[in-house]
């Protein structure tokens, strides 16, 4: 069987989680790579479950929250702008490449974009292929 | 070991059509806990729900997992299956298998195997699930308005009409706000004291609103349905059981006329002991500590205190509080018009006639100083009168929004001119906006009457040979123009309140980018702020004309009596939790939290032989939402949030990655 790449998103149950509903309800088709935690808010999201992603083997992981400034919370989705700057930072030092960690806002009527950033992310993770660097080989 | 059952809905052919529905059930009763696991052609039909309320009695079961559609659309009917099965709701987790899988999966070996993934995450997940439960909390079934503009009246009327008890606070002496300045109001023309001045009337004499006017609200504590509020009373030196609103007092006064009156935005003079105007709600005199000779030099002859039969002038009051109970609070603070100072090129504040749109107003209206005459400050009829539009407004260096009502207002003031006087009547614009009901007809109805409209904003207002001169670019012929006038009207744009970011921290609101109150949602929640249980209403959450203001202020209204018709209130159950044994008292989730629901507390514990006393943070569960930007904060792990713990999550994690084909 070809390697398939493994996503693991957390998605904000307002706007991103809505979205891939959308992208559902649209039939917008793309690759079965993804696998969604719903998480109540961007904010909710610690660095934390990132590294377990990668330690686990997970090949990218997407964290997508509502835009800023229309955060069902109203500032949640700032504080993770703020905090994933870094933790992508931390996860380059520690040699992830930068390609396996996205953030982005993809509101609850942007079906078409989560299509499109699974179709991109999938398309990056292939060309640089498994992930090998936090992965527990246990 | 949990018992667990599973459920694999077909969704008719909508799931059935790419997921192998009955591999992912058979793969699925093979997971850990997993006791029974079926596919059903529709799980959210009364049969589907029946078999699975069948299973829990059965086969004992202690937690259920659905894999079906999204989980935002039938959770809710799920968790009542559950309810009524005599489980908890919350051991319920759902796998999206239709929006997540079938609807954007082509290869059904592919979606099947992805289908599987979710379900074994969802076994994981559902096996942490723990009892959660909301507080009732008692509702105070007492409203209070603040701001006593046409916004807060309505929908202090509003709620009282509904039965309720209100409590109206206005920091002025008389209720009516900007409105009550106004002459006539567009786009019907109609007078607007002819229809402010009833209203008024009916918030004094109803008997579920309390006027408290002349106060200010001082302290803002407790949460959605039951707010302890501290209101200030100012000192009026009068008693107004015993005042009747004659004036004597006013007329006798020493400074009579010889202060610059806020109501007429300055056009007139007031005594230093004064009814604001004609119509005042209270209708009762007030002395003004800041200017009566007496209470400030202590040097009068008190002449009001002679004046008035009724003996009702006291110079002995003083300034006292009071504690009032509320379950709901309306925000209807309004607007400060834009200070056409900070704009020295238009020369307001340094040549004699401009003035602008609110002083236009006081002049143009019958009961205003100049009996309604529009006139220059020599008393004389202005040949020529020029409205500069935009004034503040859409600029970069003071406002960026544009504040809507001021190309209305600025027409209708220019009709108003064609109809007293005589005169040319010019209007200096960027772009009308006139987008309300009967607006356009208004705009087009002022062009036929003869004003000029000049499209390009005005640079500059300056003096010549005793004329003003107004200096712009008239952008549709694209050359400069001038034009000499008599009188030059500001239609200056609305702002917030000077002090409105104290008011937002009393009230704990939020305030938008350009600093009037945040609405929760700009689109979905236009009236309610990010702290339960308080609304908004009228110009203080954004410019806003009378028929939006009155429409906002109903919906606030709206929404205070549908919290009032509940007894109780429920508490969200996925709240965030602190472990006290663990919170080191750092409080950085405290600045996180957007609904303030993290408080410092001290606890006292046994700490080896001593009791020793510390701080550790405490979350309010009226308040706390359940959005967990706190946990991600807390370094040390204390805070955890219900429904989305660390483990729970953790548990997702590692159950979706294992096992994956690479
Ligand atoms: C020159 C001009 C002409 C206009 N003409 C028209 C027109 O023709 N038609 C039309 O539809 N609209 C017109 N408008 C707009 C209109 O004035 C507003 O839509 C309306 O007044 C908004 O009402 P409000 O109750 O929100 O605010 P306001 O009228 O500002 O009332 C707010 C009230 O709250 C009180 N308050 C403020 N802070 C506190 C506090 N901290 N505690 C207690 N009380 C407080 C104030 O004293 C005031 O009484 C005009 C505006 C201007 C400037
Ligand atoms: S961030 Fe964590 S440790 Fe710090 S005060 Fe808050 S709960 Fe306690
Ligand atoms: S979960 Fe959100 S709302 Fe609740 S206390 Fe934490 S930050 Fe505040």
């Amino acid at each position: 069987m070809p390697w398939n790449p493994l996503i693991v998103a957390f998605c904000c149950n307002w706007c991103s989680y809505a979205g891939a509903d959308l992208a559902g309800t649209s039939r917008l088709a793309y690759p079965a790579t993804v696998r969604i935690i719903r998480v109540p808010c961007s904010g909710r999201v610690n660095p934390q479950y990132i590294v377990r992603a990668f330690q686990r083997g997970a090949d990218a992981v997407l964290v997508a929250g509502c835009h800023p400034g229309d955060c069902h919370y109203s500032t949640g989705n700032y504080f993770t702008r703020r905090r994933f700057l870094l933790a992508r930072t931390f996860l380059e030092y520690l040699g992830v490449e930068p390609e396996r960690f996205q953030v982005r806002w993809i509101s609850g009527s942007e079906g078409p974009k989560f299509q499109e950033t699974i179709k991109e992310i999938t398309q990056a993770v292939r060309a640089l292929g498994p992930n090998r660097k936090l992965r527990d080989e246990s | 070991m949990k018992r667990i059952g599973v459920y694999i809905c077909h969704c008719g052919t909508n799931i059935a059509g790419a997921v192998d529905c009955s591999k992912v059930s058979r793969y699925a009763s093979g997971l850990p806990g997993v006791v029974v696991a079926r596919d059903y052609v529709y799980t959210c039909s009364d049969p589907g729900q029946e078999m699975i309320k069948q299973d829990i009695a059965g086969h004992k079961l202690d937690r259920v997992v659905i894999g079906a559609c999204s989980p935002r659309m039938h959770e809710p009917t799920f968790r009542n299956t559950l309810a009524e099965a005599g489980l908890s709701p919350f051991h319920l987790q759902m796998a999206n298998l239709r929006e997540h899988v079938s609807w954007v999966t082509h290869d059904r070996e592919e979606a099947t195997a992805k289908a599987m993934d979710l379900i074994r995450a969802a076994v994981a997940r559902v096996t942490l699930h723990t009892d959660l439960a909301s507080l009732e909390v008692p509702i105070t079934k007492r409203a209070l308005v603040v701001g006593g503009g046409i916004a807060g009246i309505q929908a202090a009327l509003d709620i009282a009409n509904a039965g309720y008890h209100v409590y109206l606070v206005e920091r002025e002496p008389s209720i009516g706000g900007h409105m009550a300045q106004l002459d006539k109001t567009f786009p019907t023309l109609d007078c607007s004291a002819c229809i402010l001045t009833p209203k008024m009337v009916d918030v004094s004499r109803h008997p579920n609103i309390d006027l408290l006017a002349y106060s200010e609200v001082v302290e803002v504590a407790g949460y959605v349905g039951n707010f302890r509020v501290r209101v200030r009373h100012k000192p009026r030196y009068v008693d107004s059981s015993k005042c009747t609103g004659c004036g004597d007092c006013v007329e006798a006064c020493v400074m009579k006329k010889r202060i610059p009156s806020e109501f007429e935005a300055g056009m007139g003079g007031r005594s230093a002991v004064y009814i604001p105007f004609p119509q005042a709600v209270p209708l009762k005199a007030v002395v003004d500590g800041t200017r009566c000779l007496f209470l400030t030099r202590g040097k009068c002859t008190r002449a009001c205190e002679e004046a008035c039969s009724r003996g009702a002038i006291r110079f002995d009051d003083s300034e006292r509080d009071s504690e009032l109970e509320v379950g709901a609070v309306v925000l209807a603070t309004g607007y400060d018009l834009f200070d056409a100072r900070t704009k020295p090129q238009y020369g307001y504040g340094i040549l004699k006639n401009v003035i602008d749109g609110l002083q236009f107003e006081r002049l143009a209206c019958a009961s205003g100083p100049t009996d309604g005459k529009i006139v220059l400050a020599n008393g004389c009829e202005p040949e020529a009168i020029a409205f500069l539009h935009c004034i503040g407004s859409r600029d970069v260096n003071s406002n960026r929004y544009c504040s809507r009502v001021c190309c209305m207002y600025s027409m209708k003031q220019a009709h108003l001119a064609r109809d007293k006087t005589r005169a040319r009547v010019y209007e200096f614009y960027i772009d009308i906006r006139a987008a309300g009901k009967g607006y356009e007809e208004f705009y087009e109805r002022v062009q036929e009457e003869g004003v000029h409209f000049i499209r390009g904003k005005a640079a500059e207002v300056s003096e010549r040979d005793g004329k003003l001169v107004v200096r712009a670019e008239d952008t549709t012929l694209g050359r400069p123009v001038e034009i000499a006038v008599d009188m030059v009207v500001l239609g200056a744009g609305l702002t917030p309140r000077s002090d409105a970011a104290e008011v937002a921290q009393t009230f704990h609101v939020t305030r938008s980018q350009d600093g009037f109150f945040a609405e929760a949602h700009p689109k979905l929640r236009p009236v309610e702020t990010n702290t339960r249980g308080i609304f908004l209403a009228g110009a203080c959450q954004g410019p806003k004309d009378i028929p939006e203001s009155v429409a906002q202020a109903t919906a606030a209204a709206g929404k205070v009596t549908a919290l009032f018709a509940q007894d109780f209130l429920r508490t969200e159950a996925m709240i965030a939790q602190v472990n006290e044994a663990m919170c080191s008292g750092c409080l950085w989730c405290k600045p996180v939290c957007p609904f303030g629901a993290i408080e410092a507390v001290t606890i006292t514990e046994r700490s080896g032989r001593r009791t020793v006393e510390r701080e550790v943070a405490r979350v309010n569960p009226s308040l706390c939402q359940g959005c967990g930007a706190c946990t991600a904060a807390c370094r040390t792990g204390a805070m955890s949030l219900l429904g989305y713990t660390d483990r729970q999550v953790l548990a997702e994690v590692d159950a979706i990655c294992l096992g994956t084909p690479s």
